[in-house]
């Protein structure tokens, strides 16, 4: 059954929440991206990522295989952004190489996995992550285990129609898009320094 | 009917194959639908294992494979070496369609929560007919009652126009990045599959773009292409918490493409389900050639003077609970009729209305029998009976 108006906040929300897309949180349109939920702009979209990232104690990145492999100039181009971006953030980035369970304990230090993705999350503290560059299946089943178990922050960077589990999810993004992110960044970045 | 040339096709956009191509009617069968429908697919691989009243489908689809529409095209050892091989083939980043029916969709049934669970954009074409013993060929709706909670996407047809075009809008809806699951195509065994009607058709020398298996919520598996050279090793081997957490999320990551599935739905398909007179105080709820029959008796009904609403059920999977919710909401009776024993449309209904003692699970009819307009025309009179001397 289809509800409304469920916020889409960071958790820990409990044992085993519902999914998003269940409770009737739909993925936005062309032009558009979700925050906590709801339909917004990707321009004001854009703003949220920038202040949420700006303030956050440990934001990290957590790149996928799509752009952890130079599969295609695509890739490489949307990697080199990605990494541009993380650095202008100043966040740590840990991996998400694979899809398969590291078992019999992933080196959290190292990566992160979507089966597990809250040991990554607790053991480093990190209160803010970025998803960019993993398929969307993998990208949904962990931002659910993310926000059931863990305090995290989740921003979700699609390259195809975005993640409603995410706290804020753009979709269709592109290097030209990273691109577009990592200036308003700086942006904000520049008016905090100035006391704006 | 093997001979004849493939005729030049030309890629176009699945809105324009759908909406705006200039269509001729042709007086065909269901099956002869089938063949249609996949010619303009853009399918790369057919897979068949024959059950009646399914065979003459696939059968016809082997003869275009002859000429050319397809690149592969094979009859499987049975129904459950066919859905694993198109599983694997869909795996592998193919366009792929199967089809099969009663017995048949029982043997191959651990196959279809695989399929949905993997994320596989499989379109299969499921000829209803009765399962149990005594063995019946005949038509009767009862599989899908056991289809609907295997993850996939459930369409139901009313006729031959349906099933041409659901087939092809499916594969477009099954293929959306956000959904990749497979979808059913339901169509109810002789009464859709051996009759013939008039099915309006586009030109045979266009088809939908290909499948882009690179847009695929999952690594499709290309050993060739980093940075998918990768299984899809599962996680549930281990006894403990993560494993299980884990794999909930999947589950609810299934169910969470089908709801994604609604938007692409009413685009393609104009809504889960449509209606006439839906604010009558009597309501009939159908899917499949029950539609058709509730229509005949319905017009039956109006030249008694008596009112009656109609709404057919395009889409079993996702349900479309909120728009049934909001348009029973003034019925006073709700009429269901099935071709099955055990009423699952009824059932559904009852699930996610307010005061389900409204809902009147009949008439039904199983194992091959028809049924009549007089017996749903029987139900209507009955129930205004009861409602005017209530």
């Amino acid at each position: 059954m289809q509800k409304v108006d469920y916020p889409v906040l960071a958790g820990p929300e409990g044992y085993l929440p519902p999914s998003a897309a269940s409770m009737g949180v739909v993925l936005p349109d062309k032009g558009e991206a979700l925050v906590e939920g709801k339909i917004v702009t990707e321009e004001e979209a854009m703003e949220v990522i920038a202040d949420k990232l700006l303030s956050a104690k440990n934001p990290t990145f957590f790149p996928g295989p799509l752009i952890l492999w130079a599969w295609n100039e695509k890739a490489v181009e949307k990697a080199k952004a990605v990494k541009e971006l993380a650095e202008v953030v100043g966040a740590k980035i840990i991996p998400m190489p694979d899809y398969r369970p590291k078992y019999p304990m992933i080196n959290y230090r190292e990566e992160i996995n979507p089966n597990h993705p809250n040991l990554t999350i607790w053991h480093n503290k990190i209160d803010t992550c970025v998803f960019v560059g993993v398929h969307c299946h993998y990208a949904n089943v962990a931002l659910k285990i993310i926000r059931g178990g863990t305090n995290c922050y989740t921003i979700a960077l699609c390259g195809e129609y975005g993640h409603e589990d995410a706290m804020i999810t753009l979709r269709d993004v592109q290097a030209r898009e990273v691109r577009r992110l990592t200036e308003a960044i700086k942006r904000v970045k520049t008016e905090r320094e100035d006391g704006r | 009917m093997t001979e004849g040339k493939v005729v030049e096709q030309k890629i176009v956009e699945p809105e324009y194959l759908f909406f705006e191509a200039k269509r001729e009617p042709r007086f065909i069968t269901g099956s002869e639908a089938v063949r249609e429908a996949i010619k303009r697919a853009n399918v790369d691989l057919a897979i068949s294992y024959p059950i009646t009243p399914q065979s003459e489908s696939m059968h016809l689809v082997g003869y275009i494979y002859a000429q050319g529409y397809l690149k592969d095209y094979y009859r499987g050892e049975d129904e459950l070496g066919v859905m694993s091989a198109v599983a694997g083939a869909s795996m592998g980043g193919v366009r792929v369609f199967t089809a099969t029916g009663g017995p048949g969709t029982l043997r191959a049934f651990e196959m279809f929560p695989t399929w949905a669970g993997a994320r596989l954009p499989i379109v299969c074409a499921f000829f209803c007919r009765g399962i149990n013993s005594p063995l019946t060929i005949q038509p009767d709706t009862i599989e899908i009652g056991f289809m609907l909670d295997t993850g996939m996407l459930i369409f139901h047809v009313e006729t031959a126009q349906d099933l041409f075009d659901m087939l092809l809008k499916a594969f477009i809806i099954a293929e959306e990045p956000d959904v990749h699951l497979p979808i059913g195509v339901f169509a109810d065994g002789f009464f859709i599959t051996h009759t013939r009607e008039l099915v309006e058709i586009p030109p045979e020398d266009i088809k939908l773009p290909p499948y882009d298996p690179y847009k695929s919520p999952m690594p499709v598996m290309d050993m060739e292409t980093p940075p998918v050279r990768q299984m899809r090793d599962p996680f549930v081997m281990k006894s403990n918490f993560i494993s299980y957490a884990a794999h909930a999320s999947w589950q609810q990551e299934v169910r969470a493409a089908g709801e994604r599935a609604r938007k692409h739905i009413n685009k393609y398909l104009g809504g889960l389900l449509e209606t006439e007179n839906e604010d009558a105080d009597i309501l009939i709820i159908a899917s499949g050639t029950a539609v058709s029959q509730s229509r005949e008796a319905i017009i039956r009904a109006n030249r008694e003077g008596i009112s009656v609403g109609l709404v057919k059920v395009k889409v079993l999977r996702p349900f479309p609970c909120q728009e049934i919710k909001t348009i029973t909401r003034k019925a006073k009776v709700i009429i269901i009729p099935e071709f099955n024993i055990i009423g699952w449309l009824a059932r559904e209904v009852s699930s996610v209305i307010e005061d389900n003692s409204r809902v009147v699970g009949a008439p039904r009819v199983f194992g091959g029998m028809t049924m009549p307009p007089e017996l749903i025309l029987d139900e209507i009179k009955k129930q205004r009976f009861l409602l005017a001397n209530k």
